[in-house]
């Protein structure tokens, strides 16, 4: 075990002990030493993805539907800035991942040579953390303390830049328990006396809602099952974010749907409406606030964050709780149910669910079909239908047809939706599926995308089809930058400015060009059939669904406007948005 | 305390607007941040400063201790309470910060910068230079038959104070070090 051994042969040690089975990389100069290594082993599958930004969202849509830490592997230069679009979509969204990145020997930084970037200058501000190690000796121990970092607290993304020089030369390895991770260890137990406060006002509240966000897929399987336990005990109605989807059944009685921008009438009326707030791992993005002086009113609000700096940032709230979503809910569930109010909350609540009644009765989500074009709402809700009991785990690209399948698809578990949230990183979808399918290989594994977006990381057919990832790639076809046009429509008086999508490829031949299997369809009466004969090909397909080209995403709260100001389907839309509300995004 | 510098009806205005409704006043901290001394924590400072627009007036920093590596920051900054409080949460998240103190809220402090002034000035001007040096208890560092060069510490207000007199004497040049803050007691 003392033996020296080099610093290529401590980057596979370091992965193998840190539990990484596979890694999504691609090679170049600065990174040889530890390709030489990964090709002396067998322990760890190493994926050659077709661009370094989709080796870096095939590991966070690893990290996302395992609950784990994704690893990617790029070289020096060229390969880390193609990193830095997914290393910045992974801190949006709080994923965690390890990026190894080859830098050029340590004597010749700062010489502009061969493929030399400050690479740790280039991603300081785009990740959790990030080292260039100077010294092989060094390396073991910052290898083990950037999984931890990426793990703990709130998870994101770290960086390791090792110069060549120092995979080469040797050094006595750490093993993983000898290393220092006491520098960083966030508090992940929440305060008592905050918690008494929350379930004091839980028992007091007439209108209450349950929030929750991402937060409760970070924390683990066990968070999602004490929140689903709160609201049985409770009686509570409850929303959650784009992100959170999953952690509460979207068939559990007390579920309203997404809020937010584009989230249901009820949900959004409810957040406006309620006298108490319990928010639990969400970040009051301004999706979900609109106008932040006019965001829900006369609510108390109470804010489960392991992170500090959430709290507060952009809401004022009364009961803060520091500390991770399943330790704080545990805690809670036993004050409550020491409570005395507890027993008769569910009466009291009855009242505000008859007014949440009233708004779902508004029935948002409805549309219009038509026989003869397909409806994208129409076409995301057939794949619901068709998928559902299967083992399925759902990506999206950004856009239009990402708010559908956030609408129209159900989601009973965690870590079965994979989707740029907080980037909004058109081209995530494709490889981040990929990455899912690998850390799932049985699974249905469903990219549901824009044309657009899809084109953006197209190359990862040949990586899909290399190595037998039989993912579907269910595209919405509109011929149009759907999500852009909408906003040209409601915002800059239909003047359609670069936003459609000209010489499309053939889909199918581009399919059958990658070795792939291609579909098409137009026809609403084929579209069964065609889902199913994609789901039933036992390979990767690309499915190419031409829907309507001019259809609106709806409900939206216009950009700069409360919750209560909401657009449904067939609202007369021009208008609808302010000057000041076009400033925002 | 100077008043933010905000129109009303503007926060409908742009995003950064929305951040801070009500304009509340702005105030001034002194925060003190010890981290591991290591390659890069410097940028991470600042490049938070940068990176989300808060105000930074001085900044200090200096090994405190060799063994341990570990180096203070003095930093005085400007904000509403509530990016105070975030400027605190967000310098907590970096990883090689181990302690963030308020020392404008933590109870009584002192602060101290020291500076060097160099006065080029004739006849009357010079001795007058040398009387009013005396007065602020700064010394002479370095002296020709053209100027003095003096060094002052003391709190930022009493340097500012300095610098205005001497400038009608001839103040050439002047470096300053920034804040360096303890809590009393
Ligand atoms: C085109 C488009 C439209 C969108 N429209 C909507 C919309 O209509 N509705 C919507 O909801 N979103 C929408 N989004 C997404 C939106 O931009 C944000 O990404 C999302 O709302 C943030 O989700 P979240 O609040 O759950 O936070 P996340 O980004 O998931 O953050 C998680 C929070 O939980 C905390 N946390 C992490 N781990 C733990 C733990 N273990 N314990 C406790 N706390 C923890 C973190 O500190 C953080 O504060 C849209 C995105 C796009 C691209
Ligand atoms: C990399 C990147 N560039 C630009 C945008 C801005 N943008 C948001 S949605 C969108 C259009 C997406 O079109 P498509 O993928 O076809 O999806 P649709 O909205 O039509 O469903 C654009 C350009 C983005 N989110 N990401």
């Amino acid at each position: 075990m003392t033996q020296p051994m080099t610093g290529a042969q401590m980057v596979v040690q370091a992965l193998k002990d840190q539990g990484v089975d596979v890694v999504f990389g691609y090679p170049g100069g600065a990174v040889l030493p530890i390709y030489d290594e990964i090709f002396q082993q067998n322990d760890i599958r190493h994926i050659l993805v077709r661009h370094e930004q989709a080796a870096v969202h095939a590991a966070e849509g690893y990290a996302r539907s395992t609950g784990k830490v994704g690893c990617a592997l790029v070289t020096s230069g060229p390969g880390a800035t193609n990193a830095v679009t997914g290393l910045t979509d992974a801190l949006m969204d709080s994923i965690p991942i390890v990026v190894l990145s080859g830098q050029v020997p340590t004597f010749m930084i700062g010489n502009d040579a061969f493929q030399e970037a400050d690479t740790v200058g280039i991603t300081r501000p785009c990740t959790k953390h990030n080292w260039l190690v100077k010294d092989t000796a060094a390396l073991p121990g910052i290898l083990h303390e950037a999984f931890h970092v990426a793990r703990s607290g709130r998870p994101g993304p770290v960086l390791v830049d090792i110069p060549k020089d120092v995979q080469f030369a040797s050094a006595i390895y750490t093993p993983r328990e000898a290393a220092r991770t006491d520098r960083y260890n966030p508090r992940v137990k929440g305060d008592i006396e905050q918690i008494r406060r929350l379930a004091r006002a839980m028992t007091e509240a007439r209108r209450p809602i349950i929030y929750s966000g991402g937060g409760v897929i970070n924390s683990g399987p066990r968070a999602s099952q004490l929140l689903r336990e709160l609201a049985r005990e409770t009686g509570f109605p409850l929303t959650s974010t784009l992100m959170g989807l999953g952690a509460y059944p979207a068939s559990g009685d007390a579920w309203l749907g997404m809020l937010g921008m584009h989230g249901t009438y009820e949900a959004n009326l409810a957040m406006h409406g309620c006298d108490l707030m319990i928010n639990i791992g969400a970040r009051f993005d301004d999706r979900i606030t609109g106008r932040v002086q006019d965001f829900s009113p006369q609510s108390v609000k109470a804010h489960i964050d392991i992170d500090p700096s959430s709290i507060n940032k952009v809401i004022h709230v009364e009961i803060p709780i520091i500390g991770d979503v399943a330790n704080v809910l545990e805690d809670l569930l036993a004050v409550w149910r020491a409570e005395e109010g507890s027993r008769t909350q569910r009466e009291a609540v009855k009242g505000w669910w008859a007014q949440i009644e009233e708004w779902r009765e508004v029935r948002c989500l409805d549309y219009d079909t038509s026989p003869r074009v397909i409806k994208p709402q129409h076409a995301v809700a057939r794949l619901e239908a068709l998928t559902k009991g299967h083992d399925r785990y759902i990506c999206t690209e950004v856009g239009q047809h990402q708010m559908w399948a956030a609408q129209y698809l159900g989601f009973e578990d965690p870590n079965r939706w994979m989707t740029s949230g907080g980037l909004g990183t058109m081209g995530y979808g494709q490889p981040a599926a990929m990455g899912v399918q690998v850390a799932h290989p049985d699974a249905l594994v469903i990219n549901v995308a824009g044309e657009a977006s899809w084109l953006m990381n197209m190359q990862e057919m040949g990586t899909m089809v290399q190595y037998r990832l039989p993912v579907k790639q269910f595209i919405l076809n509109n011929e149009r930058l759907g999500m852009v046009r909408q906003w040209q429509e409601l915002l800059h008086g239909e003047r359609y400015s670069q936003s459609w999508s000209e010489a499309l490829p053939d889909f199918v031949k581009l399919a059958e060009a990658f070795g792939a299997k291609g579909i098409k369809c137009s026809d609403p009466a084929d579209l069964d059939d065609a889902i199913r004969e994609m789901i039933d090909h036992d390979g990767p397909v690309i499915f190419d669904c031409l829907v309507e080209k001019h259809e609106n995403c709806f409900p939206m709260i216009p950009s700069g406007e409360p919750h209560n100001k909401m657009l449904l389907a067939n609202a007369e839309t021009q208008g609808q948005i302010t000057a000041p509300g076009a400033v925002l995004v | 305390m100077a008043e933010l510098n905000i129109e009303k009806g503007s926060s409908r205005k742009s995003a950064y607007d929305l951040r801070d409704p009500n304009a509340h006043a702005v105030e001034r901290h002194t925060l003190a941040v010890v981290v591991d001394n290591e390659a890069g924590v410097l940028a991470r400072v600042i490049g938070l400063f940068s990176g989300r627009g808060y105000n930074i007036e001085s900044l200090t920093v200096a090994e405190i201790d060799h063994n341990g590596h570990t180096s203070r920051m003095t930093i005085v900054t400007t904000g509403t309470p509530a990016i105070i409080d975030q400027i605190k949460a967000q310098l907590g998240r970096i990883v090689p910060v181990h302690e963030v103190h308020d020392l404008t809220v933590e109870g009584a402090s002192v602060e101290r910068e020291l500076a060097l002034f160099k006065v080029s000035g004739k006849g009357n001007d010079r001795v007058e230079a040398l009387r009013l040096a005396d007065i602020f208890r700064a010394s002479v560092v370095d002296s020709t038959l053209h100027n003095f060069t003096f060094e002052i510490t003391g709190s930022p207000e009493k340097i500012d104070a300095f610098a205005e007199l001497m400038r009608p004497l001839g103040l050439s040049e002047m470096a300053r070090t920034g804040v360096a803050a303890l809590s009393r007691g």
